[in-house]
């Protein structure tokens, strides 16, 4: 069972929610497998203080060319979709930073004069804390895609144990990339007229890929209704709500959990997996 | 003499810092440039400005691939060699695309024996130019689950500039995107300024060491607004030091304010609502606007 937390906007807290429901679930389900999948900023590691196990270095395939075999047909070039491979005066270039790894190039080349090697594009990090087994996914700095290395995140979920994606912000690729496996989504958002606006959207993109998904609040206090009633009028239940607490806000400046520190949020999180529980197994 | 316009863009590592809010009020008080929306993925921007669109355009990007199930003979070749996994076996023993998948990379159009695979452009959103009470904005809606937010935010500045020769303007503000990913190289690749709002917590910190060292590798000396710096004042030291260390500079601090919330509320960008944190952002642009 895989459970996502994403959010159409950063900042509204979905790494809270993410590392605090983990901990709960470690507590009521045994093993959990937490999986960061916001691959530009990873940060669950700052709230889920873990030993770090291993580290294993994500690569990506692609083409090199071997200028004794190449004929300078520019077959390779006129391929790919991306500007990728270029012909400059009649020969390959490879932009790594470009590729997305189609294997194109190599395919359409007749002399066979490309072959495939290693591009490094981030890192994953295993640490654990408990129960709790925290995988995450870093981006190398100047690499622009992190779908792949997302994917390659995905691919290390528990197979018996709960599995809780922390989804990058957004809608557009990397987004879809992390939740399109899940059995199911919170969209975490806040009272205002940006978080509303940002809902709408992730709201859309859980609908489009046909997911079952409720609604988070956070800072519940902070802004006005119109996300509640926004719920209301689109039937979306509301899973959890966290009032605006300066406490809570100072809590995740110093790195700190809420489960750890603020006992009397424990239960909302707890009815969280109890209430997603239910829907999972009726099917609804 | 280099007359093109001076392009402030504003991002952050993380997103939720007050980008948007920020990058609204120096437009305001700039009175007089261009302001772009470059986080398409959270276009948030026009919930404060309200524009008025006098142009909009279809954004195409890249293609997809649509197999035409009259002429496909089921062979699954597409299906072994598309590495995005978008291809799936449909019931009636013939294969079909899923377009959320689907990067556009065009090997199974090539390689299909039947040549059954179409190959249309994506219809990825769409671009507005608009007026506001701020001058002239350039946005944009990105479709749901739409790719190539990083060609959109390249297209977006673009127009901006664009627009800013046409109408003879200065200057040009761009709300970024957040992130270190290709939507941020894509808006800070080339910019004159870039101004980076981070917050004074763990993450803040963590996030803003990525986003300078992503500056570093464009070769960009970033400016640093700290908001929220009073909620922790160690964790805003900490971001001074940072950033000296890695040659950027501490140019604004911005107060924690809850009525930024009750000014999002009314529309209205935090320098027109008379709030605590307004000063801060005046103080910001005086020192912004002569460096
Ligand atoms: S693998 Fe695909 S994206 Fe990369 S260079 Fe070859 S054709 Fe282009
Ligand atoms: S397709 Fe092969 S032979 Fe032709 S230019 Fe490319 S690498 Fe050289
Ligand atoms: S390669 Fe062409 S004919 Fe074969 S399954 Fe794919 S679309 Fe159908
Ligand atoms: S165009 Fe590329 S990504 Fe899309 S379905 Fe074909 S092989 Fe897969």
């Amino acid at each position: 069972m895989t459970l996502a937390v994403a959010s159409g906007k950063g900042g509204t807290g979905k790494t809270t929610i993410a590392t605090n429901l983990a901990m709960v679930a470690a507590e009521k389900y045994g093993q959990v497998t937490l999986l960061d999948c916001d691959v530009e900023e990873p940060n669950s590691h700052i709230f889920i203080k873990g030993t770090k196990i291993k580290e294993e270095i994500v690569n990506i395939k692609i083409p090199e060319v071997d200028e004794s075999i190449c004929t300078e047909c520019g077959a390779c070039s006129n391929f790919c979709q991306y500007n990728a491979i270029m012909s400059l005066k009649g020969k390959p270039v490879v932009f790594k930073e470009m590729c997305h790894s189609c294997g194109g190039c190599t395919l359409v080349c007749q002399p066979k004069a490309i072959h495939e090697v290693d591009h490094r594009i981030g890192l994953i990090n295993f640490y654990s804390l408990g129960k709790i087994n925290l995988i995450d996914g870093l981006l190398d700095v100047g690499s622009p895609l992190s779908p792949p290395l997302i994917g390659a995140v995905k691919k290390l979920e528990g197979k018996d144990t709960l599995n809780i994606i922390d989804a990058p912000p957004g809608t557009s690729c990397p987004v879809i990339e992390a939740i399109k496996d899940a059995d199911y989504i919170i969209l975490v958002t806040e009272p205002t007229p940006f978080g509303l606006n940002d809902l709408v959207l992730a709201v859309e993109v859980s609908r489009k890929l046909n997911k079952k998904f409720a609604v988070a609040i956070n800072r519940v206090g902070s802004g006005d209704d119109r996300v509640h009633r926004y719920c209301k009028d689109e039937n979306i239940p509301i899973i959890l709500e966290i009032p605006d607490d300066r406490r809570i806000a100072e809590l995740y400046s110093n790195g700190k959990t809420i489960l750890d520190n603020l006992p009397e949020y424990r239960k909302s999180f707890e009815e969280v997996l109890t209430k997603i529980g239910v829907v999972i197994q009726n099917g609804q | 003499m280099d007359n093109r316009p001076r392009e402030i863009v504003v991002i952050s590592g993380k997103g939720g810092t007050g980008k948007t809010s920020i990058s609204a009020s120096l437009a305001y008080l700039s009175q007089d440039c261009i302001v772009a929306d470059c986080d398409v993925d959270a276009a948030d921007l026009y919930l404060l400005l309200k524009p008025i669109s006098i142009e909009r355009q279809d954004f195409y990007s890249g293609h997809i691939a649509e197999i035409n199930q009259e002429k496909c003979a089921g062979c699954g070749i597409c299906k072994d060699l598309c590495r995005f996994d978008a291809i799936k076996a449909n019931n009636n023993a013939k294969f079909s695309v899923e377009p959320s998948s689907c990067e556009g990379c065009k090997v199974c159009v090539e390689f299909c024996p039947e040549k059954a695979i179409d190959f249309p452009e994506r219809l990825c959103g769409e671009w507005m130019k608009s007026e506001t009470r701020v001058g002239f904005m350039v946005h944009a809606k990105l479709g749901i689950a739409a790719e190539n937010s990083g060609k959109l935010v390249a297209l977006i500045r673009s127009e901006a500039k664009k627009l800013a020769q046409e109408k003879d303007k200065k200057l040009i503000i761009i709300d970024g995107p957040p992130g270190i990913g290709c939507p941020v190289i894509a808006s800070i690749t080339g910019a004159t300024d870039v101004l980076v709002v981070t917050e004074p917590t763990l993450s803040g910190i963590h996030d803003l060491e990525r986003v300078l060292s992503l500056a570093n590798h464009f070769r960009i000396k970033p400016y640093i607004c700290i908001n929220k710096f009073d909620l922790n004042l160690d964790m805003s030291e900490k971001i001074e030091s940072v950033a000296k260390e890695l040659g950027a500079k501490v140019i604004g601090k911005i107060r924690y304010d809850k009525l930024v919330t009750k000014a999002q509320i009314e529309a209205k960008t935090i320098v027109e609502s008379n709030i605590p944190s307004a000063q801060d952002i005046i103080d910001m642009w005086e020192r912004l606007k002569v460096n």
